[in-house]
């Protein structure tokens, strides 16, 4: 029994008797079966595995702690009525927020935080972390860790671009076939039905093929693939806010449908529109992460987090995790977008009801 | 009973026309090329010989309806013409890769329908509690990684460190069954994660809607034992919602498929399909493009005529 072993018990049984002592009982239930779970996995898997478990538990930790500081940061930062509803947040949306926020600065200081170019070959392929480089080289010897910050901007930005582009497309159709209605409602609702039973990586597959992995390509398939969705959601939204009598006033005033769309049916339908925003990025990123991991995104030597775990792929076969690392943050990003846009949902369903 | 199979034949004929389209879809995008495919396939340095040559070989001087009607006559009969790049019928070289893709998505379905669907149904009934909270974190995050992610971190872990699983699986003809399960189970497993995530969270959203209508409330306050509030009243209404996850996961799964095969370097249609975007082989492309969409239309078909056919109140008219 080493050192570690005999304090990693003692912290548990003490955290749950305390949960205990204080009647929590969601904790005191969490923590002790967790100390019983830990027997087994201490008899089966040894020190490695309970040095695992806890290694996790503080990883969760300081997660759960950053995200707690960064909810209080903002309320205090933000206008007391934003910062009310913040409160209310769930630790799980705080550290989306969080991780959103990060993003976002990288992204945006990317040339001042990475130490070296983009394309920059400083070592030899391959060669291992140093006081230099963070991370390692890549497999042309770039610095990997100047490359995932620039890759912030890359990625990010393509999906970003081609979200706000299917968006636009599926947003603008939608209001306006359920402001028009009649034919041009029901072609509409046809067409987004066809787009959407081809399966959506293969339709990009299909588009990349015959225009050739440009940017602007990829951006123009994206939309097309996505708006359907965007359409479909937006239809039903609004068809909800046609129907009301402020409607109706306000078409027998006589105003056009360009006032209708802007003034009286977009702000009513806003809130489960930015909701489905951020679901569709988490789509389109996924999918462009995927093309790109297959060679068709953004084209070498730009820094792009898929093709970058396509290029390095081979290390994993050394059990060296770097390839691993901007797959990680493809799905950290998402998860982040994700825990946030479920806050959001269960919101807007909460006001609903 | 009429009523049923109006409604099916109804649903299967809509399926036939999305696939009509979607093969038109198919066949004119590549219409849409800079040039023709001649042009594409032989380059910049080709000679009007050449591609006068290669243009009568595929019959590019027919006028594309007629072109149309022809690939989809031979579309129908198995028959997708010849490979531009290598010369051979794409038919012989998709064929045995479908065959593994389709094995590779059954396997991974049989170990994830029922695990999802257990698991599901068990999240629902202790909704909001921690165990819950901590499955609804946990399929958050797979769902958002990207399928090659999982794929490494396994490879990473169960191939490399501890070697229990090969992490390239190459498949032979003489391999036993056994063998053939334990080489494609790294593939099988990462769709597996990502589908099981996505099933739980769908069924759990079923069985929860189900349980919050009043005649579930009705059967519980009088007495009911909730086994049977379960088993009785609410299992009749939730097949329908069940089918359509399952047809609809599976559904996915074939499209997920692609990237899978391609960490795994799994001998399928997907890294077919890949391989040939990138060698702009458009009858390639195009047979593989149709497959898929047939597949995803076909199962999508099997939720919706699941769904009716399960429905109580369609099957005892009043």
């Amino acid at each position: 029994m080493s050192v570690f072993v005999v304090l990693y018990f003692a912290c548990l049984i003490i955290a749950s008797c305390l949960a205990a002592f204080y009647e929590k009982r969601g904790p005191f239930i969490l923590l002790f079966s967790l100390t019983l779970i830990s027997f087994i996995l201490g008899i089966v898997g040894g020190t490695g595995a309970l040095r695992f478990v806890a290694i996790a538990a503080a990883v969760l930790a300081f997660a759960a702690g950053v995200a707690f500081c960064f909810r209080e940061f903002l309320v205090v930062l933000l206008p007391t009525k934003i910062g009310k509803e913040l409160k209310t947040a769930p630790l799980t949306a705080a550290f989306g927020l969080f991780v959103i926020f990060t993003y976002a600065i990288a992204a945006i200081f990317a040339p001042w935080i990475a130490p070296y170019g983009e394309s920059e070959v400083i070592a030899s392929s391959f060669a291992p972390a140093d006081e230099n480089m963070l991370l390692g080289a890549d497999q042309l010897g770039r610095d990997m860790f100047s490359r995932i910050i620039y890759g912030a901007r890359n990625s990010v930005g393509l999906a970003l671009a081609a979200t706000i582009a299917a968006f636009f497309l599926g947003a603008a159709a939608g209001l306006l076939a359920a402001t028009k209605g009649g034919w041009f409602d029901q072609f509409m609702g046809r067409f987004a039905d066809v787009i959407m039973s081809i399966p959506s990586l293969i339709f990009a597959l299909l588009m990349l093929s015959i225009f050739g992995p440009q940017v602007f390509v990829i951006i123009v398939a994206v939309a097309i693939i996505y708006a359907p969705r965007v359409f479909r959601l937006t239809r039903a939204v609004a068809g909800n806010v046609v129907v009301m009598d402020y409607i109706e006033a306000a078409k027998l005033r006589g105003e056009k449908d360009s006032y209708l769309i802007r003034r009286e049916i977009l702000p009513n339908s806003t809130a489960p529109l930015i909701a489905e925003f951020g679901l569709e990025f988490c789509f389109v990123f996924l999918l462009v992460a995927g093309l790109s991991f297959l060679g068709l995104g953004i084209q070498p030597p730009t820094a792009d987090w898929g093709s970058m775990v396509r290029e390095n792929a081979t290390l994993i076969s050394f059990g060296d995790i770097t390839p691993l690392i901007p797959a990680a943050a493809i799905a950290l990003l998402t998860v982040a977008v994700n825990f946030v846009v479920d806050w959001m949902l269960f919101r807007s369903s909460g006001l609903k009801e | 009973m009429g009523d049923i199979l109006g409604l099916v034949l109804k649903r299967l004929g809509f399926g036939l026309i999305t696939l009509l389209i979607i093969s038109i879809i198919i066949f004119f995008m590549v219409e849409l090329l800079p040039g023709d495919i001649a042009e594409a396939v032989l380059g910049q340095g080709a000679t009007p010989e050449n591609l006068a040559a290669l243009r009568e070989e595929m019959g590019l001087n027919k006028p594309a309806f007629v072109r149309y009607f022809e690939w989809l006559g031979g579309a129908v009969v198995g028959d997708f013409g010849n490979s531009v790049v290598s010369g051979e019928r794409v038919s012989t070289l998709i064929t045995e890769r479908f065959i593994n893709t389709l094995f590779l998505a059954a396997y991974a379905a049989v170990i994830a329908v029922p695990f999802a669907i257990t698991l599901g149904v068990i999240v629902a009934l202790l909704r909001n509690t921690l165990f819950d909270r901590v499955a609804n974190v946990l399929t958050l995050t797979s769902i958002s990684s990207p399928e090659f992610f999982l794929g490494y971190i396994l490879i990473l872990y169960l191939s490399v460190k501890t070697g229990m699983f090969p992490a390239i699986s190459s498949l032979r003809a003489d391999m036993s069954f056994a063998d053939l399960l334990h080489r494609t189970f790294l593939p099988a497993l990462t769709l597996v994660l990502v589908v099981t995530a996505h099933m739980m969270r769908m069924t759990r959203a079923a069985i929860i809607n189900l349980l919050a209508s009043p005649y579930i409330e009705m059967a519980r306050l009088k007495g009911t034992p909730p086994w049977k509030v379960i088993v009785k009243h609410a299992l009749p209404n939730a097949w329908a919602p069940i089918i359509n996850v399952i047809a609809l996961n599976l559904a996915y799964l074939i499209t997920g498929v692609v990237l899978v095969e391609v960490v795994f370097v799994y001998p399928g249609i997907g890294q077919a399909l890949v391989d040939a975007v990138s060698k702009r082989d458009f009858p390639i492309v195009q047979a593989c493009c149709l497959i898929f969409a047939a597949t995803f239309i076909l199962l999508n078909l099997a939720a919706d005529v699941g769904a009716i056919l399960t429905n109580p109140r369609l099957r005892h008219p009043k």
